[in-house]
């Protein structure tokens, strides 16, 4: 354990020494050339620490379209530069790195972050400075719901994912008796709750709102309400370790109806414990498929070559979220008569965009930053295999 | 309502069973160690937690070895419950080896405060080694004794619904009460069982008797801690998947239940931990019904904890307890 964290900070180390130096590189070749004026693009995403595979690659995927999009802003007579900051998925230094970010005047626009944790309080700095936020991977609600002019965010929020899977189980599976477990948690319960709610409206009829405790290995208990109630349906909020389990045990008990639950079931580990009881589970997951479009493949393909490895679910996210944001400075620059717009100007250019079309996503915000396009996507485990197979996604 | 309740009845039985056999075993971990030292020796949740990982380990090498399937299961989970139980046995002697004699004439608080300290280290090596290897720390052994079987309660009565039950419960039940049978006779019926007692009651007298008092302890702890690793892959085989933290809510179901028995009396954990694990059962399965949707399974520990301090209010020395007179 100390080798590998020792190992992690020395490359960390080496990645910001490199970093540095390549700033302070281009940065005296370019002050030769003043014509072109440089516009900065901050990604804040764990670099490192457990979600930096996460991280890197929405760092990687937003500085392909930056790449991409290099030349198109050299004709408009900018310079365009990403600039990666590690927020280590800590609110603290996520708040550290925003004034950073804040005192930099060029740059105008932030890609990040990856945890919603660490979002929120970031981005109260970012409104003081104006600086707009464009999230790809944050779901909370509250990211949003403060209502600040700066956040926007591409994927769902939380409490769509509830409504979206009472969708899916009452129009697609046709379930008209469900059984809700939930695990007592915040997730959890907030979850379950706003599936009961959108699956009674629905017109389906709830059988039992059980609660289990988060550690315990034995669902049995619950389990036997489910036998003697006959669900057609069974939905669970929670985490996989105990979703799994209760998957397991409930096809022990005989209990052949689907499951469905949130996104937190979505890790490889759920199969691993449930083995081949996981077969006709559901989950309602935030992250899509990008696998599957011609786009989508052609992104993959280029992004190996570029830079050689595979994409992560994230990367094409980094990629659509620095679309929008360059999106939203285009259109800013040229309100501004081709000059070096404001923050303020870019903030709202931001905000304004509409019906842009990305590789896997198409966003038009909403007045508090919400992506009006954005969808849950619907997977199946047909066997015991990770991941699973994307079945639909449900939009608002 | 009633007929209700009754339909379950069977499923209930079966799984409650199960459960209550796992808290019994540990139980009789934490009531042994109380009898002779006056000790709540809080690690053992966490031998049991070490126990389900050895257990596990092994299964997964002689998997990936080709041995599962060539030789027949039960002989295997009995080797494999042998090896488990010798190990866990010697890590738990050498718990008391280092934290707990070195302190046995300090107050009674500082033995406590190490057992909580070596819980936490038992844990945090346990999850070390296991990311380690798997790179995870919650680990999945292979499954054994999936064989499901039918029992036609309704056949017997009609108010009866039918029960399926695994393999796996007959195993963890038959072993649980051979182990159970065995420890009552060994501490009954041999010569040092009977030391064992004889230092539970008066270690000072015991020693002049001369009796090993040390060879004793050691011994208690080794049996305790053996019954705990081997309950912890009865375990393992039962639930199938384990993490580094199981021991410890299962430890305080388990030390509740040997204290519901009467701490310090063998037969009365075993009682204990068969009630508790009846009345959790019974409770998460049937609470809804009877408080009509008031309260939900989730309340299945408050219901099970009322019913023990209910018992404790008119018995405080537990079911089986005798009232001790303070010694002097």
């Amino acid at each position: 354990m100390r080798l590998k964290k020792s190992l992690a900070l020395l490359l960390t180390g080496g990645l910001a020494a490199s970093i540095f130096l390549a700033g302070c590189g281009s940065k005296s070749g370019d002050d030769g050339k003043s014509s072109a004026k440089v516009i900065k693009i901050a990604t804040q995403t764990p670099l490192s620490g457990g979600s930096a595979t996460i991280g890197e690659a929405i760092k990687l995927g937003a500085q392909m379209k930056l790449d991409e999009e290099k030349k198109k802003f050299k004709e408009l007579g900018f310079d365009l530069r990403l600039v990666p900051y590690d927020d280590q998925g800590d609110p603290k230094k996520g708040v550290a790195n925003a004034q950073i970010i804040g005192a930099d005047k060029s740059i105008l626009a932030v890609v990040g972050h990856f945890n919603s944790g660490v979002a929120i309080p970031s981005s109260e700095v970012y409104e003081k400075y104006a600086i707009p936020m464009v999230s790809p991977a944050n779901s909370a609600v509250e990211v949003t719901s403060r209502g600040l002019k700066t956040v926007n965010r591409i994927v769902a929020r939380d409490d769509f994912q509830g409504p979206a899977g009472a969708e899916f189980a009452v129009n697609t599976l046709k379930a008209k008796k469900i059984f809700i477990i939930q695990d007592k948690t915040a997730y959890g319960t907030g979850l379950a709750e706003a599936f009961k709610k959108s699956a009674e409206e629905k017109g389906a009829e709830i059988l039992g709102f059980e609660g289990i405790t988060v550690g315990e290995k034995d669902f049995n208990g619950v389990l036997n309400q489910v036998v003697s109630k006959k669900p057609d349906l069974v939905y669970f909020g929670g985490i996989y370790a105990e979703g799994g389990l209760i998957i397991k045990q409930a096809r022990e008990k005989g209990i052949k109806v689907p499951f469905l639950g949130g996104d937190g079931l979505d890790a490889s580990t759920l199969v691993e414990i449930a083995g081949d009881a996981i077969k006709d589970t559901y989950i309602t997951s935030l992250a899509g498929d990008s696998t599957k479009s011609e786009e989508g493949k052609k992104f993959k393909e280029s992004y190996k070559a570029k830079f050689n490895k595979d994409t992560e679910s994230y990367s094409v996210y980094g990629y659509d979220t620095m679309g929008v944001v360059l999106k939203g400075i285009e259109d800013a620059i040229k309100a501004n008569d081709n000059k070096m717009p404001a923050r303020a100007q870019v903030r709202d250019a931001v905000r304004g965009v509409k019906d842009y079309q990305g590789v896997l996503t198409k966003v038009s915000f909403d007045d508090i930053g919400d992506n009006n396009f954005a969808k849950v996507f619907i997977y199946s485990f047909k066997e015991a295999k990770y991941p699973a197979e994307l079945v639909g996604e449900v939009s608002k | 309502m009633f007929n209700e309740v009754l339909h379950t009845i069977p499923q209930v039985l079966i799984d409650g069973l199960t459960l209550g056999a796992v808290y019994a075993v540990i139980a009789i971990g934490y009531t042994m160690v109380y009898g002779i030292l006056e000790l709540i020796n809080f690690a053992h949740g966490e031998i049991f937690m070490s126990g389900a990982f050895i257990g596990t380990a092994i299964l997964l090498v002689l998997t990936g070895i080709g041995w599962v399937s060539s030789l027949p299961a039960i002989v295997m989970l009995i080797a494999v419950l042998l090896i488990t139980a010798v190990l866990t046995g010697f890590l738990g002697m050498g718990i008391e080896r280092v934290a707990y004699r070195p302190l046995r004439n300090a107050p009674r608080l500082i033995p406590l405060i190490t057992a909580i300290g070596i819980s936490f280290l038992l844990q945090d090596i346990v999850r070390f080694i296991a990311e380690l290897k798997k790179g995870n720390y919650i680990v999945t052994g292979p499954s054994l004794f999936t064989h499901q079987l039918s029992i036609k309660a309704s056949s017997v009565s009609s108010i009866f619904n039918d029960a399926t039950i695994k393999t796996s419960f007959v195993i963890v039940l038959v072993t649980a009460v051979i182990m159970m049978i065995g420890l009552d006779l060994f501490v009954n019926r041999t010569k040092w069982g009977m030391a064992m007692r004889a230092v539970a009651q008066d270690r000072e007298t015991a020693s002049l008797m001369t009796i090993n008092v040390n060879k004793v302890i050691s011994i208690t702890f080794f049996i305790g801690s053996a019954l705990g690793g081997a309950t912890g892959v009865l375990f393992a085989v039962q639930y199938g998947t384990i993490d580094p933290y199981i021991g410890f809510i299962l430890g305080l179901k388990a030390f509740t239940a040997a204290v519901l028995g009467g701490i310090g009396n063998i037969r009365g954990a075993m009682f204990g931990g068969l009630l508790l694990g009846l009345l959790e059962m019974f409770a998460s399965a049937n609470l809804t019904l009877l408080s009509h949707g008031i309260f939900g399974a989730e309340y299945k520990d408050v219901f099970a904890f009322i019913i023990l301090i209910l018992v404790l209010l008119f018995k405080p020395e537990g079911l089986f307890g005798k009232p001790v007179t303070e010694k002097v």
